[in-house]
């Protein structure tokens, strides 16, 4: 297993390095001169521009601005904003608990609503709760989350007035985002789950176990769920990125203090900076999340060998 | 010696019965046909739009503000008393089209990458994958509002930010269908033959290729239309006052207590599309690639 991952380890170092290079090159793959960046929109003379160009350290060789870059990363500066001179790396820390928190909760959720509808169809296959079931999961999925959303706060905060519709803190703000990111990923493990339990249920050892009599509840729970649910494991890495990155939007909307809500800003009022570092905040992140998941796939199913 | 002709007819005769078999699989999918006829009807209220929209999406009628739905204006009107119907038939033409533009982009770059990397192997395998890699590290969205805070916010960059993100998953498919496909003895016998790997991969490979890819593409245009709405509700798109469907749904937002509808309508518009593409893909998927998971 350590050798495992430390091989999973190794093949993450060039793709690692690859990504801090692409994101450190977002500035000079913009059109444009990247002095203008900073500057914005203001006017400026061509000495101000030079000024700049020399305080950012953009006249210097690329590989020397990638190692100062990175240098910094690495002993956690990634800049400040251009907008309000905040280091990007406290904005980090101060919102990430709030996004952290609206993906695990839309994960659990999806989950839970994807598993049992993914179970329940495949038990009763080829019948009406098949179909419904199977309904359910492509309206799911063709639910792009900023109309469930909206869905959601019309229904249950401008209609039922239940839940509040925007903020955050507390388990009654992170009902509606959670449920409104977790639909789409609901939908596909629901269609994961079935197929991945028909399949099993196809199998010689569910024959044999029905012919030594053992009821139909045992046979599933026993033998079925658990080699069925195996490879569903291999996608909560996807739908953990999917969160992490839906989160750009439900923020938005649900109006949550969260890293998506400030990335948008960032984008919009063209602060490269924060675009930047969080960027590759969130790349690392996700990297990481993936690594686990992969860890985690080799602990629940002892077949696979990894050499 | 009479039937010097025959080799080529007999494989004219397969070529047809295969599709003829296709074509009567399609017209049994409900699935298929649920999903074309909806998409039939969509593709035509909008490319109709001045045509059958009673009014110009842009135009304002300052007296009925926030009207909602009734004869004069079918489903009532936003903020600036613009005709919501009118506003969908157009904003659809730009939601089908960045669907359409960023699935070809992102079709053809990621076939070719794709199909490089699993005939040619090696090292161009190792490098377009890695490649690939560190596009996947960008999830969902993320990747799209990327290149678009690089390029610039503008329909045209968010129809190049979805097509480029969605890159990885054409290569992934179509590299895997290759791999299978180059230890098929046909194509064995081309490179004995001295076929160019070119020719092999565009003549030989691709056609062997085309059945996932066509279902990959099709559900791609699905999430396309989603990414780009998204990119436009986020104000990174398409710019008031014209319309689009993402735009529409949020400059609605701020109405949904005391008008609904404004946002009610194009996220409808959203949905009953986007479905009506996957229920076609999925319908594909049954009929030309079964063993396909996504």
């Amino acid at each position: 297993m350590s050798k495992y991952l430390a091989n999973r380890l190794l093949q993450t170092i060039p793709t690692v390095f690859l990504i801090t290079v692409v994101v450190f090159l977002m500035l000079h793959l913009s059109p444009g001169d990247p002095v203008l960046v900073f500057i914005g929109d203001k006017q400026s003379t061509p000495e101000q521009r030079e000024k700049v160009r020399q305080d950012m350290g953009l006249d210097r060789p690329l590989h020397v601005q990638y190692l100062s870059y990175m240098g910094n990363a690495l002993r956690g500066d990634l800049g400040r904003s251009l907008q309000t001179n905040v280091p990007v790396m406290a904005q980090i820390v101060n919102r990430l608990p709030w996004t952290i928190e609206l993906s695990f909760a839309a994960l659990f959720i999806a989950s839970v609503i994807g598993i049992s509808v993914g179970i329940i169809a495949a038990l009763y296959h080829n019948t009406i709760i098949d179909t419904l079931a199977m309904a359910f999961a492509l309206v799911g999925i063709s639910m792009p989350v900023y109309w469930s959303s909206l869905l959601l706060i019309l229904f249950f905060a401008v209609r039922l007035r239940v839940l509040p519709a925007i903020g955050q803190g507390g388990i009654e703000r992170l009902i509606l985002p959670a449920t409104a990111l977790a639909l789409v990923s609901a939908g596909s493990l629901a269609r994961m789950v079935r197929s991945s339990m028909l399949e099993v249920l196809n199998q010689d050892f569910v024959l044999t176990a029905r012919s030594k009599g053992i009821t139909e509840r045992i046979i599933v729970i026993r033998h079925v769920l658990r080699n069925a649910l195996i490879p569903v494991v291999t996608i909560l890495g996807l739908i953990l990125g999917y969160t992490l990155s839906g989160a750009v939007i439900t923020e938005t909307i649900f109006a949550r203090l969260g890293i998506g809500q400030k990335y948008v800003e960032a984008v919009v009022q063209k602060d490269f900076t924060v675009v930047q570092g969080m960027t590759l905040f969130i790349a690392m992140m996700y990297v990481l999340v993936n690594i686990a998941v992969d860890v985690i796939y080799a602990i629940v199913d002892p077949r696979i060998r990894y050499d | 010696m009479t039937n010097i002709n025959a080799p080529p007819a007999e494989l004219d005769d397969v070529q047809t019965s295969r599709w003829l078999r296709f074509g009567r699989r399609v017209l049994r999918s409900r699935n298929v046909m649920a999903g074309a006829i909806i998409l039939i009807i969509v593709t035509l209220l909008v490319a109709l739009a001045p045509h059958i929209s009673p009014y110009s999406p842009t135009e304002q009628f300052r007296r009925n503000r926030l009207q909602p739905a009734d004869a004069e204006f079918i489903l009532g009107t936003d903020n600036l008393g613009r005709d919501i119907w009118t506003r969908i038939l157009y904003g659809g033409q730009v939601s089908l089209q960045v669907g359409i533009i960023s699935v070809a982009i992102g079709a053809t770059l990621g076939a070719l990458l794709g199909l490089l990397a699993g005939y040619l192997g090696g090292h161009a395998d190792t490098i377009i994958m890695r490649f690939i890699d560190v596009m996947m590290a960008f999830p969902g969205i993320l990747l799209s509002l990327v290149i678009v805070a690089v390029l610039g916010r503008n329909l045209h960059n968010v129809m190049v930010a979805v097509g480029l993100s969605s890159v990885p998953v054409y290569t992934r498919v179509v590299r895997g269908s290759t791999l299978s496909v180059k230890q098929l003895d046909f194509i064995v016998a081309a490179q004995a033959l001295g076929g160019s790997s070119w020719r092999i991969m565009t003549r030989h490979i691709l056609p062997n290729v085309a059945a996932p890819l066509t279902v990959v593409a099709t559900n791609g245009v699905a999430s396309a239309i989603i990414t780009g709405a998204a990119l436009s509700f986020l104000g990174l798109g398409q710019q008031p006052p014209d319309p689009e469907w993402g735009l529409m749904l949020n400059e609605g937002r701020e109405f949904i207590r005391v008008a609904a509808w404004v946002t009610t309508f194009p996220g409808m518009a959203i949905m009953i599309t986007v479905l009506a593409i996957n229920l076609l893909g999925d319908g594909l998927r049954d009929i030309l690639d079964p063993r396909l998971k996504l």
